[in-house]
């Protein structure tokens, strides 16, 4: 067997134009955040030019590989490189959700028990006597006016309200969207384009009616529950591990919409190569996955 | 097909570096990165050591001195953060930039450009880092563990800018452990099997690892103390049900991992150099290898270690307190392993094996020192003291730094083409060695006698110890412009390096020339 060469582009502008769009946007991000509530500032347009820069240049970046995986620049060897790195990235992605199921995990069954009395360090009730563990939350222990208190939680409603219930069908649309992308997946590799671009657009879809259901949750919580990121432990973990989680399944549905663009405009992918669409489809397991675990941890139990 | 391979194949083989500054900005080449990191990272050890100069200087004698208690405190902060984030973090991927790829036969690493981005975002987030000193409310001033609530409801508005300093550096450090892992797991030479892999490839494997397990459960910490400054979440606030506990439960769990990423590649260092200067294999391969991985695994289990005091239920003490005992077998067959290397080894002691046995011994001693303070009862007394900073400084500085400069002057043949000059090695050597000690060896027992760390000012009777302490620390800062003046020279010329550089050795980075060309291994050797 002859040995391909490993392709290693000579140099490249993209990193630094990447380096320099985090830099603003970070920058801007945090002026923008120190900043809120006080009018006069700029912040903000550094925020917003340094997501031009990212934006540009991760468009320029992806569409030079796929440049060069069309000119067969890149060996088998290579393809596995990416196939690695992608596996590799997901892990990372893991491990940050993992500390905030952890964070729920630690508030759950330790510190809102103790704060009740509970537990080996019941002692920390004599902060706010009187106050007693629920799960959720719906009373913080110090009820100052520094919490706006919630009537009403976003955990399962008893199976006779269970129709009505939104998570359950956010669940629903999401693990079917895992099933149609896998159909796709399917009809890529038996070569039928057709199926292929129809399953996929379909998936996208079930996306965005996931991302619409979440907002429209949100709405409810923040207009009709009086459930917000103010409304002590509960609402803190609801919202950013929901939150996140909803940031993710926008970027996996951008991801497949990049993929669609591509199968449909560019006529990209065969049923030998496709990683582009195999990765994106990964991730978008792997938000299913985490979903699945939300839908235990926060909604259900 | 294989016509674009061959003419491609053609090109690439006589290309050199690029011209000019933009050879640095644009480059892919590891090693260019490599020394971009090392340099960077050169640079940290300079701004973070003179930050430590401050602090020592203020308490070269009790009462205020030179600076006021505020700034003291920011200094303490950037100190810390800088010397690991920036200063050992970044040298040690300098080294896996310059190294692994030589070592285990490849062209490159895996994804080159990414490789580049790794490193370009660091300058980027220390700028950041260092101009909240300039910030309304100065710069971060909560300690390099920036505790909950002294780094939320207490912090300083720059705190904010330190956040997605974090986060930024986590990406970094990310992409670049992703590259490190692909480049081991995928772009090995044939017949290289993970069994055969040098040490310091290993070594590097299981760091990357942490690496990638570990920086996004920062992130997630430091993504809750953002929401908890600006949005009202409770997650630190037990008036809402959370717990400030709870943030040093989840920095621990990051910040155990991430002591053992600062020392694993270390610990492969020592082993290359140890085993080239008796002119011995290495004694019990293969133990090494399951040792740093106990390691590695055992290093999530033991986080509340740092947290004793804080109030944990007794089953929490008492299985931390085992759990971390438990790290002293696999530490203990690792020095066994260099001591029993060394054994009837014809030893030679050019500077890199000096640095590199001071290491064995000096890291051992912060590894007793680790055991005493992980007796639950005992740390009691210990917690927060300068036995805990004795503690952490002779794993990190004797430990990891020791490592780094002994690896520059091993491998800096290789690198430059040129050697170094081994006298003024090993004066720096000396210097460094007894400037460590004095720093660091009285801060033990001024620790033990009870003096708190983290304070700008101290009670009379810690007096003596503090002066003889700050003098050692300025001994050792002044030497490491010794070390740069050194560096400096090996690059600019000196006697040539062969190939083997060493005589005892070994390895595929010893096979190609001194310089190593800019390009080696474009077709991959034979390993048998």
């Amino acid at each position: 067997m002859s040995y391909q060469k490993y392709y290693v582009p000579e140099e490249s502008k993209y990193p630094i134009y990447i380096a320099t769009a985090l830099f603003l946007l970070v920058m801007g991000a945090a002026g923008t955040i120190n900043d809120l509530g006080k009018p006069n500032s700029n912040s903000v347009y550094i925020l917003y030019s340094g997501f031009a820069v990212f934006a540009i240049t991760l468009y320029l970046w992806f569409r030079a590989v796929i440049r060069e995986h069309i000119a067969g620049l890149d060996s088998a060897q290579l393809q596995k490189s990416f196939v690695f790195g992608m596996g590799w990235f997901i892990f990372s992605e893991v491990m940050f959700f993992a500390a905030f199921f952890g964070a729920l995990f630690y508030v759950r069954n330790f510190s809102v028990p103790w704060l009740a009395g509970d537990g080996e360090k019941g002692l920390a009730n004599m902060l706010w006597e009187g106050f007693e563990a629920s799960w959720p939350v719906m009373s913080t222990p110090d009820a100052g006016s520094a919490f706006v208190l919630a009537d009403k939680s976003m955990s399962w409603p008893g199976w006779g309200n269970a129709l009505k219930w939104l998570p359950l069908w956010n669940t629903i649309v999401l693990l079917s969207s895992s099933v149609t992308v896998h159909f796709a997946h399917l009809a890529l590799k038996n070569d039928n384009k057709k199926s292929f671009n129809t399953w996929l657009g379909v998936t996208v879809t079930l996306a965005l009616i996931f991302v619409g259901l979440q907002a429209a949750e949100y709405y409810e919580a923040y207009a009709h529950y009086g459930l917000t990121l103010n409304s002590g432990i509960y609402g803190s973990t609801f919202f950013m591990l929901t939150g996140f989680h909803g940031f993710h399944v926008m970027m996996g549905g951008f991801m497949l919409a990049v993929m669609l663009s591509r199968s449909v405009f560019y006529n990209h992918f065969d049923p030998h190569n496709h990683f582009g669409f195999e990765a994106a489809s990964w991730y978008w397991h792997f938000v299913d996955v985490v979903w699945v675990m939300l839908f235990l941890f926060v909604y259900i139990l | 097909m294989s016509a674009v391979i061959e003419s491609h194949g053609h090109d690439d083989h006589h290309h050199g570096p690029a011209k000019g500054l933009t050879r640095w900005l644009y480059t892919t080449n590891h090693k260019d990165i490599g020394s971009l990191y090392l340099w960077f990272s050169f640079a940290m050890f300079l701004i973070g050591g003179a930050m430590a100069m401050v602090i020592r200087a203020e308490l070269f004698q009790p009462g205020m001195q030179i600076v006021e208690p505020e700034f003291y405190n920011q200094m303490l902060t950037l100190h810390g953060l800088i010397m690991v984030f920036g200063a050992v973090m970044p040298a040690f991927v300098g080294l896996a930039n310059w190294l692994v790829p030589m070592m285990v036969g490849a062209p490159d690493m895996a994804l080159p450009r990414m490789n580049n981005l790794s490193f370009w975002i660091l300058p980027f987030a220390f700028f950041i880092l260092l101009s909240s000193l300039f910030m309304e409310g100065g710069a971060p001033n909560f300690g390099w563990t920036f505790y909950a609530p002294l780094s939320t409801t207490y912090a300083p508005p720059s705190v904010t800018f330190f956040i997605f300093a974090v986060h930024i550096m986590g990406a970094s450090s990310i992409m670049g452990s992703i590259n490190v892992i692909v480049t081991i797991m995928n772009m090995r030479a044939p017949g290289m099997t993970l069994m055969k892999m040098p040490l310091f490839v290993w070594s590097w494997l299981i760091t990357a690892y942490l690496l990638i397990a570990v920086m996004p459960v920062l992130a997630g910490a430091v993504t809750m103390m953002l929401m908890d400054i600006h949005f009202g979440t409770s997650f630190f606030n037990a008036a809402g049900g959370g717990d400030p506990v709870l943030f040093q439960h989840i920095f621990w769990f990051f910040g155990h991992p991430e002591v053992y990423i600062m020392i694993l590649p270390a610990f492969g260092i020592a082993s290359h150099i140890i085993e080239t200067f008796s002119r011995k294999q290495l004694f019990g391969y293969a133990s090494m290898v399951w040792a740093m991985a106990s390691i590695a695994i055992l290093s999530f289990v033991v986080w509340a270690h740092h947290m004793f005091t804080v109030g944990l239920p007794l089953a929490a003490e008492l299985f931390f307190m085992w759990a971390t005992m438990l790290i002293a077998v696999p530490t203990g067959v690792k020095v066994f392993n260099w001591v029993t290397t060394m054994f009837k080894g014809s030893i030679s002691y050019e500077t890199p094996m000096l640095f590199a046995i001071a290491f064995v011994v000096l890291f051992t001693i912060g590894g007793f020192s680790g055991l005493m303070l992980a007796i639950t009862p005992a740390d009691f007394q210990y917690h927060d003291t300068y036995f805990v900073v004795a503690h952490f400084h002779y794993v990190l500085v004797p430990g990891s730094v020791f490592s780094i400069m002994a690896a520059v002057y091993y491998w800096i043949p290789k690198w430059t083409g040129n050697m170094y000059d081994e006298r003024l090695g090993k004066l720096h050597f000396w210097l460094s060695f007894i400037g460590v000690n004095v720093t660091f060896f009285p801060q033990h027992w001024i620790g033990l006698a009870g003096m708190p760390r983290r304070i700008p000012d101290y009670a009379l009777q810690f007096a003596d110890w503090n002066m003889i302490s700050s003098v050692g620390a300025f001994l050792f800062g002044a030497s490491q412009i010794l070390f740069m003046f050194i560096v400096l020279k090996t690059v600019m010329g000196g006697k040539k390096a062969t190939p083997q550089v060493w005589e005892g050795s070994r390895g595929l980075e010893w096979t190609v020339e001194s310089p190593a060309p800019y390009h080696t291994f474009t077709t991959p050797p034979k390993v048998n």
